[in-house]
């Protein structure tokens, strides 16, 4: 299990173990935290599971692929540190992983 | 004395289907073996839904009998499969008002004014309705109508005006390069300079920034400045900083969400969002009214594809049942059934 800190906007932190391989966006979905949309399903078709990566983390975390740039032109204030959290996939080296949940999906 | 006040054309059909995606039309289908007409009705200028607005590329593996089909794939297989039963089709319209006359029947208007008279109504609406998505800029909803479209219905509307487009689709870049000889002044913000347009208007783009006929700003819209939806300025926030750029019009493309919308005002009964139906006829608290795919829930709902085919089967008895309530249904198998194939055109 590879723990994850997803934290809402309100501050509230939703401390997560997550299976490796699953996508934070599961994740964050399973455990209800408010913001994380996901209305396509998880498929990078939408922009509403856009997260803000902590910035100790985005070196691991790594960038998006141009097909995530792509979906993140439709997120809102989308930063240098933003990701699709359904393209963020659970490894070991994410273990203790801090990502922010925007204001808004859109 | 005659009624002199024009009545609007009148569509009838047998069932009004609300939302073209591909429970929407598998449901011709199943209400066609029963000798049922329908006529679709959707926000969206094809059919498809989801599977072609938000992932028309993306594998689907859970279709029985289908391995992998992409999801522009199912919606051309659906579309070839309810070809016989001739379904109409009305596009970029949403069905705005739902009444029940006296005689059980229903009479639907959409956002335009077309009429439609039908004996039964499915609601195959999805997540509901394609909406364009508001950029979540303050103050921003006081603009709308006024100084901020999400669409463009006429060229002329933005003539001599000086236009900010926001987005980096082929949405902003057509519209862009299409206002440009009829506005004072164009500027197109967009957060990168790569763009999902086609590379063509990209490069006409460029171009003309180059010329100096427009101005390309990277960035994103953080503020509006202006008086009663007169709008004045927008503030961009870019990577050296804020810059103010005037203009009087603002068109943000930033794609389409799903909203319930007007399904909301039709009196029947929602639960967060959906419509409660029962297992055996799929329907809403109004009878006559059905409720199939994602719109629907029911104690072990699972929002599939394939569960909505099986809602529209089952449906369309219950919906058959209430247009002809003295009609015994026999069950048939397309198989066997010589009067089903030829219903299909293949006996």
């Amino acid at each position: 299990m590879t723990k994850l800190h997803i934290i809402a906007f309100d501050g509230t932190a939703y401390d997560i173990d997550a299976e490796n391989g699953s996508t934070v966006m599961e994740n964050a979905i399973r455990n209800s935290v408010p913001g994380i949309e996901a209305e396509c399903g998880g498929a990078c078709a939408c922009a509403t599971c856009h997260v803000y990566v902590d910035d100790a983390w985005t070196g691991v975390v790594g960038e998006p692929e141009s097909m995530e740039e792509d979906m993140l032109d439709f997120a809102f204030d989308v930063r240098p540190n933003s990701r699709l959290s359904c393209q963020i996939k659970v490894r070991d080296e994410l273990d203790g992983l801090i990502v922010r949940v925007p204001e808004h999906q859109g | 004395m005659p009624d002199v006040t024009k009545t609007p054309d009148v569509t009838k059909t047998d069932v009004l289907i609300v939302g073209a995606g591909p429970v929407g039309l598998f449901a011709v289908f199943e209400l066609g073996l029963l000798d049922l007409k329908c006529h679709l009705v959707d926000i969206l200028d094809r059919p498809g839904g989801q599977c072609a607005e938000l992932y028309p590329e993306k594998p689907i593996y859970d279709i029985p009998g289908w391995p992998l089909i992409t999801a522009q794939g199912l919606v051309g297989r659906l579309m070839e499969q309810i070809e016989p039963f001739q379904p109409q089709f009305t596009f970029n319209r949403m069905i705005s008002a739902l009444e029940k006359r006296e005689d059980g029947s229903f009479r639907a208007t959409t956002d335009e004014g077309e009429v439609f008279e039908a004996k039964a109504v499915v609601i195959a609406a999805g997540g509901g309705s394609f909406q364009p998505k508001r950029p979540p800029i303050p103050g921003i909803e006081a603009y709308e109508g006024k100084s901020v479209f999400y669409a463009v219905r006429r060229m002329e509307d933005f003539r001599g005006e000086d236009l900010l487009i926001v987005g980096g689709g082929d949405s902003a870049l057509d519209w862009t390069l299409n206002l440009q000889p009829v506005a004072r002044s164009v500027a197109l913000v967009h957060r990168r300079a790569e763009f999902r347009a086609s590379p063509d208007s990209v490069n006409k783009m460029f171009g003309l920034h180059e010329e100096e006929k427009l101005r390309f700003q990277i960035g994103q819209v953080t503020a509006l400045a202006g008086e009663s939806g007169v709008l004045r300025s927008a503030t961009v926030k870019g990577p050296h900083g804020e810059v103010d750029i005037p203009c009087t019009r603002l068109l943000p493309f930033f794609g389409l969400t799903m909203k319930l919308g007007p399904i909301a005002q039709w009196g029947l009964n929602l639960h967060e969002n959906l419509i409660p139906v029962d297992t055996e006829k799929f329907q809403s608290s109004e009878p006559g009214i059905f409720a199939i795919g994602d719109i629907n829930t029911y104690p072990g709902k699972l929002k599939l594809i394939l569960s909505g085919f099986h809602e529209a089967a089952l449906m369309a008895q219950a919906a058959k049942h209430y247009i002809s309530p003295a009609e015994r249904i026999v069950f048939q198998y397309t198989t066997s059934s010589t009067s089903l194939q030829k219903k299909l055109g293949v006996a």
